[in-house]
């Protein structure tokens, strides 16, 4: 018997896959119904569901980006270290001087890119009206997938702690500071205080919040670290199951009734 | 970035990109006439008198490849008499024509023009024509120095990418409305209803998706390697940069700053894009469209969405991003960010305009050491005109819509939904409205009351 075919009979192999070589139609199904990585997808799926020139692949593009993302990132958190002291100089030998600092490299494009693809996911999205019945809460979903895609970069901008970072980040979060009501210098902040006491201050507005601090200083960095490496990517993580699975449960991809 | 070159040295850091990239291009329209040459597709246009050959679409394809082919040695050489380059006066003359006006009702009229003219637009060999173009411009603008600096900025390169991969997937998803638009006339579905027949996702989809993710991650593999990701100076909080810019993807809020404060700009109207967003399914009521592109059955929808997504999310982002330097003054493409360039500013607020332009008196201040009360009273007698021209905007405006223009949109709607989408655009329509007053009468703020930080 070739070789091959030996592993492919052995327990070891059989264990594994549940599923003998997609080499038939019968088997090509059932790869389909018996792999976890790939029970995601219909068995069958019409031919204008899957041409690039409909659906430009982009939502798959920027799934399998935010993977990318998900690797690096992941092999990036051994090197990096989120303070002040460190994190500039972890970022400049990362460059200079670490094998294989290109990743961070592949992690800051793939996150500009996630960017682009997401939108344009989005513009396919509504130039082909598939936010129509019944998938509008799909589209409600993506469009928090979108927000927190800009706001996973937002919070990854900081980290490299140089000028293009911290002003940035500065120039992003001064907006808080106008948060109507909620921010120190926004309109109507003057209603919560109480007996003339501003309980609207800059250290206790949306800003403050944002930053862990009147200035973005150590304290911002550790609270960006914390939502760009945990916080985020999990709700990303929950939502995206749940935009996948509703995709299979709204009928697949769409095309014409 | 290129500061300390010389400007033999700057050229030479130019040639090394634009030597490849006009190969690339070669390379582009050579597959084009391949293309074109095996499948027969295109047209002949003319035939040469005497020798008789015919000019095919392959033919000028290949011509135009050939002749990127010879402008990459040439822009290879890193000498400045040789590489192609925008003309001196071209660039002086798109300096003096860009301004922030300009630009924003530019754009406005060359994406109107497109989709006025579109079924003429979206014709392969239109578009390819557009295409090159596009990237001959690039190519041609990047010898200029202060156009490199700001497009080659490490930042900058994806907002390019951006606006090329949207040039084409814009071509691509009109070249198919047209297409399906012109096949509804006569009665016939859609082209995505033709090719209906089931196919097994293993192998067919799975393997694109197995190429899709190869072809990617080489991709980013050599993005990452030609191009260092940005890592400037370590931060100081003492030294601010000028301009100071939020990431690129909120350039487009950054740029409202200048027509809104931080609280409209930063706040309330990004907090509308994401509920407005999510509120396009529950909004649109047509039924048609779905899951096919098409312009023509809803065209409506269309409109809204492509002005606020080209128009005010990223033309506004690319201004932001290109073409705002030090002081966030404008600047012309080929022109030097100077920190020292002076832009007069001379604002006005609509309650100047009326209480002293108009009514010829002061503003209505209270007396120094009055209550609370006085003063809210003179403060809300102050703004009264710009009051009551918001509070006309946003509630006497959506019922006037509704009996109106949008009559039958009500009828369909009902009251919530309509008032919902009522006030979703006008507040979509404040940023343009905001714009044209501050061109035509520098006007500051509608509203202005400081003293309560709000300012409309």
């Amino acid at each position: 018997m070739p070789l091959g075919d030996t592993i492919r009979e052995s327990q070891i192999w059989k264990s594994i896959f549940r599923h003998p070589m997609p080499v038939d139609r019968r088997n090509r199904i059932v790869v389909m119904l018996t792999n976890f990585f790939l029970h995601l997808h219909p068995v069958s799926i019409r031919k204008q569901g899957i041409a690039l020139s409909y659906t430009w692949c982009m939502g798959g593009v920027t799934f399998f980006l935010f993977l990318v993302e998900t690797v690096t990132g992941v092999l990036l958190m051994f090197y990096y270290r989120p303070t002040v002291e460190w994190a500039y100089t972890d970022i400049q030998a990362l460059r200079d001087v670490t094998s294989l600092g290109i990743l961070r490299e592949i992690h800051r494009w793939g996150a500009h890119a996630m960017v682009i693809t997401v939108w344009l996911h989005m513009y396919r999205v509504f130039l082909t009206g598939s936010y129509k019945p019944p998938r509008e809460f799909n589209w409600v979903i993506g469009v928090i997938l979108l927000l927190l895609t800009l706001l996973l970069s937002f919070t990854g901008y900081l980290l490299p702690w140089d000028q293009l970072a911290v002003w940035a980040i500065t120039v992003g979060s001064n907006m808080a500071r106008a948060t109507p009501v909620l921010g120190h210098e926004g309109p109507l902040q003057q209603l919560l205080s109480v007996g003339g006491v501003d309980m609207i201050t800059n250290a206790s507005d949306a800003r403050f919040a944002l930053l862990g601090a009147r200035e973005v200083g150590e304290e911002t960095l550790n609270r960006f670290y914390i939502l760009h490496c945990i916080a985020i990517p999990l709700g990303v993580s929950l939502l995206l199951a749940i935009h996948f699975w509703r995709v299979r449960k709204d009928g697949g991809i769409s095309g014409p009734l | 970035m290129t500061h300390g070159l010389t400007d033999a040295q700057f050229l030479n850091k130019v040639a090394s990109f634009l030597g490849p990239y006009y190969i690339v291009l070669a390379v582009m329209n050579g597959l084009a006439a391949l293309y074109l040459w095996r499948t027969g597709l295109g047209r002949t246009w003319l035939r040469l008198p005497l020798v008789g050959i015919p000019v095919t679409s392959a033919f000028l394809c290949l011509a135009l490849g050939v002749f990127y082919a010879m402008l990459a040695p040439a822009a290879a050489s890193g000498n400045g008499a040789w590489m192609p380059s925008m003309p001196e006066a071209w660039r002086e003359a798109i300096n003096r024509g860009t301004g922030p006006v300009i630009y924003s009702v530019g754009t406005v009229a060359l994406l109107a023009v497109l989709f006025a003219f579109r079924r003429f637009f979206v014709q392969p060999a239109v578009a390819w024509i557009i295409w090159n173009a596009m990237l001959l411009f690039l190519g041609l603008s990047m010898t200029d120095r202060d156009f490199y600096e700001i497009v080659a900025k490490p930042d900058n390169v994806p907002i390019v990418m951006l606006v090329l991969l949207l040039a084409f997937f814009t071509w691509v998803a009109t070249y198919r409305a047209v297409i399906n638009d012109e096949r509804a006339a006569r009665g016939e579905p859609p082209l995505e209803s033709l090719d209906n027949d089931k196919v097994l996702v293993w192998p067919d989809l799975v393997y694109i998706e197995l190429i899709c993710m190869i072809g990617l991650t080489a991709f980013l593999i050599f993005w990452a390697i030609a191009l260092p990701a940005p890592l400037e100076e370590p931060a100081s909080s003492v030294k601010t940069p000028n301009p100071s810019k939020a990431p690129w993807y909120f350039l487009g809020l950054q740029e409202m700053l200048v027509y809104f404060d931080p609280w409209m700009a930063g706040v309330v109207l990004p907090s509308l894009i994401v509920v407005g967003l999510m509120a396009i399914p529950y909004i649109d009521f047509n039924k048609a469209g779905n899951g096919y592109y098409t312009i023509n059955q809803r065209k409506f929808a269309y409109l809204v969405f492509q002005f606020g997504f080209l128009e005010m999310w990223i033309t506004l982002i690319v201004l932001g991003t290109l073409l705002r330097g030090p002081n966030w003054n404008f600047f012309g493409p080929y022109e030097y960010w100077d920190a020292h360039k002076v832009e007069a500013l001379n604002n006005v607020n609509l309650s100047q305009y009326f209480w002293q332009g108009l009514l010829g008196r002061s503003l209505p201040t209270a007396p120094s050491g009055s209550s609370f009360g006085t003063q809210l009273s003179y403060i809300l007698l102050r703004e009264a005109p710009g009051i009551l021209l918001t509070l006309g905007y946003f509630i006497a405006l959506p019922p006037i819509m509704a009996i109106t223009v949008f009559r039958r949109y009500f009828q369909r709607m009902g009251l919530i939904r309509f008032m919902l989408m009522a006030n979703l655009l006008l507040f979509m329509a404040s940023l343009p409205i905001k714009m044209v007053l501050r061109w035509v009468f520098n006007l500051k703020y509608i509203i202005a009351i400081p003293e309560y930080f709000l300012n409309f």
